[in-house]
């Protein structure tokens, strides 16, 4: 697979701040990758560096084979689509989707068909004539990606680009998001807070902390296999549970607490004995008649059960810990029961619990 | 049981003649009259005769309508040994206006852009200096530019002047764009450069368009400033062939030698506010928008 956008050991300081920090980044042609990261770690920063917004402080930054890191934005071949739409409120829709067009000198008739044709894609033909103020919101945010689409650019950046949207907007806008990549086939990235977002519409996932990559991976990956501690909490609502514990000869224990990591894929062939931590996804859980069947098999106390319609939350106790359980929806559990659950360690994961790096 | 309709229902009625309405529109009105007077009694005398006014009742209208003083006092009335009346005033006042106008308009706009869309290094500190220049009393600075204007060359003249109002006018309409021109989303400026727009391509095709009432603003500020300002000229103008309107307007009307003649006074004090009036007039709808207006909204 070729290279679309390369980052290489990038540095970026506000004043004596280090925002990203020697960060390096391969993002494949035709790759639709999210950057996924609580606010403030840095994804905006990113972005707006790839697109030629902000000088990093070291470091370059590559477009199909091309050192871009002095090009200016224009220059690039990049489109980006913003938050707050950011559509130049005395223009028409029209006005708004040929201003990159004018300033690069594109002739008129060739402006009218690349006009038309976006139009035609993101469904705002009626509107055309109309200034962004007359606009919804949805409306607005796909001439924003209008604006990038006339412009035939190899990258689109998306910077929340659904956040300003209500919920239901945001889903349908959402999947057209998903047609317009499979359609366009063009390179994106996409920052986001929402998991959600994230694990429909990415290839891969770059989640960040802090101006690092703590992991890149498809969302399977980052699901399935958090490479670390602040992965494994980060990704997934309810949150993993975790337990402090030991690890020796392929089994971790806490207390009463013992599992055999049968069937537990280790990220190195041997693994020595230390203090470890183990997570476990609640939806992970085996409960109801499948206990009979799983793995291993524990008692865990039951504090309060939350009925959610599809789905019941369970909050119980595991090894003096809280420790919350996914159950399906016509489970019928009552506080201060005592419940019999199944683990399977072939899904659960391993940290150690000094570097809280996978095991 | 009642019925459910019944009692208050859709909006609440408002007592016209309420007692608060009663004073609000009082005091209005009183204060309309207090600042419409002196007016009135200016454009009646202006349009008097002497023997007229002689009679003393200064707010009767006027028995027979005569426009001789407004004649006089445009073309015919006599400061100094020139006896063209207001009209060479009013040409050197328009003559210092225009380009103290477009050059501080233009020159201010692009400092603002600049300032708060293309900090550079030191920015902050440039704009905490000119910041600086708009605290300092005009008094303290009037002999120094005497000097520079003598070194210059300059002293005297109708560009000297308008070289001070220049340098005074810089730093609040700098501060003017700038604080409007940072109520523009940044991103908006971000989506320009994306879409290839450079400096002065953001500045004409998105800036400006966004902008107008600020503008507008600025150049109402300007222009009564200018116009009104009375200190420069006398400081910085030496012949009476130069004044400007209003120097040469406080001329006429000391004027020690002869009869007072109050019809022309008041006309030739109602000419000399012209210009502002017809600004204010004309902009005014703009002007309110401009100082009302936050935010641009996208
Ligand atoms: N111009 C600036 N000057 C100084 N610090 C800045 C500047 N811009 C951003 N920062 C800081 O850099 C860090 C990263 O900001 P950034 O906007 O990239 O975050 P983000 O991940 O996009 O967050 P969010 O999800 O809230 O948009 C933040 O801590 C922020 O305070
Ligand atoms: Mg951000």
């Amino acid at each position: 697979m070729s290279h679309s956008v390369q980052i290489k050991s990038l540095d970026l300081q506000f004043g004596a701040v280090k925002v990203l920090k020697n960060l390096n980044l391969d993002i494949h042609e035709g790759e639709f990758l999210v950057l996924l990261g609580s606010s403030g770690c840095g994804k905006s920063t990113l972005l707006n560096c790839i697109a030629g917004l902000l000088e990093p402080t070291d470091g370059q930054i590559w477009i199909k084979g091309k050192n871009v890191t002095w090009a200016e934005p224009s220059e690039r071949g990049i489109g980006m689509v913003f938050q707050s739409y950011a559509l130049y409120p005395q223009m028409t829709v029209k006005g708004n989707l040929s201003f990159g067009l004018k300033n690069a000198k594109v002739p008129k008739a060739e402006i009218d068909k690349r006009v038309a044709r976006a139009a035609e894609v993101l469904q705002i033909e009626a509107l055309l004539d109309r200034k962004p103020g007359a606009l919804s919101g949805g409306q607005r945010q796909r001439v924003a990606i209008g604006r990038a689409l006339v412009r035939d650019v190899d990258v689109f950046l998306f910077d929340e680009p659904l956040s300003n949207l209500d919920a239901k907007l945001r889903a349908d806008l959402r999947v057209e998001l998903k047609r317009l990549h499979n359609q366009l086939e063009n390179t994106m990235i996409y920052v986001t807070h929402d998991q959600v977002e994230a694990m429909t519409l990415a290839d891969r996932i770059a989640i960040m902390k802090g101006g690092n990559i703590m992991q890149l991976g498809t969302p399977d990956e980052i699901y399935n296999r958090p490479q670390n501690i602040y992965v494994a909490d980060f990704i997934g609502s309810p949150s993993m549970n975790f337990i402090e514990g030991q690890y020796s000869n392929g089994v971790f224990s806490k207390g009463e607490l013992s599992l055999p990591m049968t069937g537990y894929e280790y990220v190195a062939p041997k693994t020595a004995d230390r203090g470890a931590t183990i997570g476990i996804r609640p939806e992970h859980v085996i409960t109801g008649e499948l206990v009979s069947g799983a793995p291993v098999k524990v008692e865990v106390d039951v504090d309060i059960v939350e009925p959610m319609g599809s789905d019941t939350l369970v909050w119980a106790h595991l090894a003096g810990k809280p420790f919350r359980i996914r159950m399906d929806g016509s489970a019928r559990v009552s506080a201060k029961e005592r419940l019999t659950i199944g683990i399977d360690p072939s899904r659960a994961s391993l940290f150690d619990t000094k570097t809280e790096n996978r095991l | 049981m009642t019925d459910a309709m019944s009692g208050p229902r859709g909006a609440k009625p408002k007592k016209a003649l309420s007692r608060n309405n009663i004073i609000v529109y009082g005091t209005l009105f009183v204060v309309a009259i207090y600042y419409a007077l002196p007016l009135y009694v200016m454009i009646v005398t202006s349009l008097k005769g002497m023997p007229e006014i002689r009679m003393g009742n200064i707010f009767a209208p006027p028995m027979e309508v005569t426009f001789q003083p407004w004649v006089k006092a445009w073309a015919e009335a006599c400061t100094g040994i020139n006896c063209d009346g207001l009209s060479r005033g009013f040409w050197n006042s328009v003559r210092i206006l225009i380009p103290s106008v477009v050059i501080s308009i233009s020159v201010a706009s692009v400092t603002g852009y600049v300032l708060s869309m293309w900090k550079f290094k030191g920015s902050e500190v440039f704009f905490s200096m000119l910041m600086i220049g708009a605290f300092i009393p005009y008094q303290v600075m009037l002999y120094p530019i005497v000097i520079l204007l003598r070194e210059a060359g300059l002293y005297g003249s109708l560009s000297g002047l308008v070289l001070v109002h220049l340098a005074f006018g810089m730093p609040i309409n700098t501060l003017l764009f700038r604080n409007y021109f940072a109520s523009i989303p940044e991103e908006l400026f971000k989506a320009a450069r994306v879409d290839g727009a450079g400096f002065w391509a953001i500045f004409v095709k998105i800036v400006m368009p966004m902008s107008l009432p600020i503008f507008v603003v600025s150049m109402i500020i300007q222009v009564t400033g200018i116009w009104n300002d009375f200190l420069f000229g006398v400081t910085y103008i030496s012949s009476p062939d130069r004044y400007p309107m209003t120097v040469q307007l406080n001329n006429i009307v000391n004027s020690v030698q002869g009869v007072k003649e109050y019809n022309v006074n008041m006309a030739a004090t109602l000419l000399t506010g012209l210009v502002p009036l017809v600004i204010y007039f004309a902009s005014g709808k703009l002007f309110v928008r401009g100082i009302a207006a936050g935010a641009v909204k996208g």
